[in-house]
């Protein structure tokens, strides 16, 4: 929304700070950090370089191909956090069309779109992921992203629906409509920048619900493709040394668990600010 | 003078799980170039749902009666359908509603809600239809208006966001602007600023106004006819000086007698018992009849309208019998 209301939420709000601090660390370090640190794909040294501890050479030891593992670990972050980015804003978007839609049409579009979503969700996200993954073998980075995006909208697309309804009923859009506003200017002037709160909370908490979608398809094999790493991934490839080299998968789960902790302080503390009405 | 919009036979009906009920019934009346037309009657007459009907903006369940017409400039408003509504809407026709704060969108900025109608109704770029907001904004008495233009409604003060509502209205010169109660939510200073704005669009470019108020005294000062609704039916017609001065009908004497005055003792005001029925059980005869005082054997049948002179009409048995 970009108003004086929402900064002020962020000033007077501890939790968000923190959260938003811990993402603008993490966006960071994913976005520089691999400049000044070696190819995370190198193998110098396959014989007595593998599976090195934490020290000076390598801050968080090597996996079992003698790859630096920090290197790895922020390479993943960009990785990562894009498709959880790229998901979550492609989910949220379709979500808020379809809502607005069925919100202000009612009636049939309604209740086709409705059922529609109905019917989506009697299928386990999950399932569906791994049908489409498993179906297309190799998947491109912007195919997850996809995949993920366009099964992630449902939910949103409820809560939208029923704030469009609400606000339907509103005089402000009696009087636009009284005053020559189209059904589309309407939608897209009146009505959507009234649902950006329930839409900035909804993309937030859907950014920490596809990073751990992806660190599971990932650790399933289907996700992102070696010997591109991704957080979930790399977890996936220290599977076999959990208990002889646990910092291999610990720094990658660590990631994660900052990760989704930090969307989720950002969204929960918004929705509670926002009156707890939008999870 | 030609009439501007001419209503014939307005009927808006709304079915009841009980049956079908008519809370507006045959409302005829018209408005002339540069004219104020006042609406007036009690909760419940049906002056709001006349006028969301001449917008066709009425609530999803109720409808309008085949037969009604209200013609602007000669073309049938209620016959209006897709684009050719949305382009009458705001351009010809524009209409302020009683809570300015309520009418405004919460999240977008006053001035933007200007430009937008400008946007939707005049051929300009948005550089010149900011700049013509911001000069409706001054013209509408706002100080600072490209400050003003900045705000959002919650910054605003009543009185401020009924100038931006009117500054929204008049955007796009409409030859008609229906008032629906625009000062009763205010208080009397910035009810009397209002007014005079819109009574300044009326005398220097030819605006009609459909001025609709439960409050005979704004009506008074301004109006140049008033209409009294009572139960869905215009009860009486007449030029305002003629209104207030020989009222014809008893409702309207009632409503007259019921204004508290400065002088005088405070007995002479005479509070009119009852309220208006509900549409399912208005009565067969004169509706009025049951809260009439002088009601009579004749009040059982629906009166005739009567015209006591030329530009006076009135729905009462007696009228006919003084004529």
């Amino acid at each position: 929304m970009g108003t004086p209301v929402t900064s002020g939420i962020v000033r007077r709000t501890p939790s968000i700070r923190v959260g938003l601090f811990l993402l603008l660390a993490l966006g960071a370090a994913a976005l520089f950090l691999p400049h000044f640190l070696p190819d995370p794909r190198a193998q110098p040294d396959l014989v007595s370089g593998v599976l090195l501890p934490p020290g000076w050479s390598h801050p968080l030891g090597t996996d079992h191909l003698s790859r630096d593992v920090l290197a790895r670990l922020v390479y993943g972050g960009r990785v990562s956090l894009a498709i959880a980015l790229g998901a979550a804003v492609l989910a949220v978007t379709l979500g808020a069309g379809v809502g607005l839609v069925a919100g202000y049409a009612g009636g049939r579009t309604d209740a086709a779109l409705m059922r529609v979503v109905d019917a989506a969700l009697a299928v386990p996200r999950l399932i569906l992921l791994l049908l489409v993954v498993a179906l297309l073998e190799r998947i491109p980075l912007w195919g997850l992203i996809l995949a993920i995006g366009a099964t992630g909208w449902l939910g949103t697309s409820r809560l939208v629906r029923a704030e469009t309804m609400r606000l339907r009923t509103l005089e402000f859009v009696r009087a636009a409509r009284a005053l020559g506003a189209s059904h589309a200017r309407i939608l897209l002037r009146h009505l959507a920048p009234n649902v950006a709160g329930p839409l900035v909370v909804a993309t937030t908490l859907a950014v920490g619900d596809v990073m751990l979608l992806e660190a599971g398809l990932s650790y399933l094999g289907l996700g992102v493709q070696a010997p591109t790493p991704s957080w979930g991934s790399m977890i996936f490839d220290a599977k076999p040394y959990l208990v002889t080299a646990p910092w291999v998968a610990v720094a990658p789960g660590t990631a994660i668990l900052l990760g989704v902790f930090a969307v989720n302080l950002v969204g929960e503390s918004l929705n509670r600010r926002f009156g707890g009405r939008w999870t | 003078m030609s009439a501007l919009l001419e209503v014939r036979d307005l009927r808006v009906r709304i079915p009841l799980p009980a049956g079908t009920v008519t809370p507006v019934d045959g409302v005829s009346f018209s408005v002339d170039c540069g004219e104020m037309l006042a609406l007036v009657g009690e909760s419940g007459a049906g002056k709001s749902l006349t006028c969301l009907a001449l917008l066709q903006l009425l609530p999803a369940a109720a409808y309008l009666a085949s037969g009604s017409t209200a013609l602007l400039g000669g073309q049938d408003i209620l016959a209006l359908r897709g684009e050719a509504l949305r382009a009458t809407r705001g351009k010809r026709i524009a209409i302020v509603f009683q809570d300015a704060g309520a009418s405004l969108n919460p999240v977008l900025t006053a001035g933007d809600q200007v430009r937008e109608t400008v946007l939707a109704h005049l051929p300009m770029t948005r550089a010149e239809a900011r700049a013509r907001a911001v000069s409706l904004l001054g013209e509408m008495g706002l100080p600072e208006p490209a400050v003003q233009y900045d705000r959002y409604p919650h910054q605003l003060s009543g009185g401020m966001r009924q100038r931006v509502m009117l500054a929204i209205a008049l955007a796009a010169e409409p030859e008609l602007l229906i008032a629906d109660e625009p000062t009763s939510a205010l208080d009397v200073t910035v009810q009397a600023q209002i007014l005079e704005l819109i009574d300044h669009e009326r005398r220097t470019r030819g605006l009609g106004v459909l001025l609709v108020s439960h409050d005979l005294g704004v009506v008074a000062s301004r109006a140049d006819r008033v209409a009294v609704l009572y139960a869905g039916q215009i009860v009486e017609q007449a030029p305002t000086r003629e209104l207030f001065g020989a009222p014809a009908h008893p409702y309207t004497r009632g409503l007259l007698a019921a204004i508290p005055r400065l002088r005088g003792p405070f007995a002479t005001t005479r509070p009119m018992p009852g309220s208006v029925p509900d549409p399912a059980s208005w009565p067969s005869g004169c509706r009025f009849a049951p809260r009439c005082p002088e009601r009579f054997a004749r009040c059982d049948a629906l009166p005739a309208i009567t015209q006591p002179s030329v530009n006076h009409a009135v729905r009462c048995w007696l009228a006919e019998g003084g004529s």
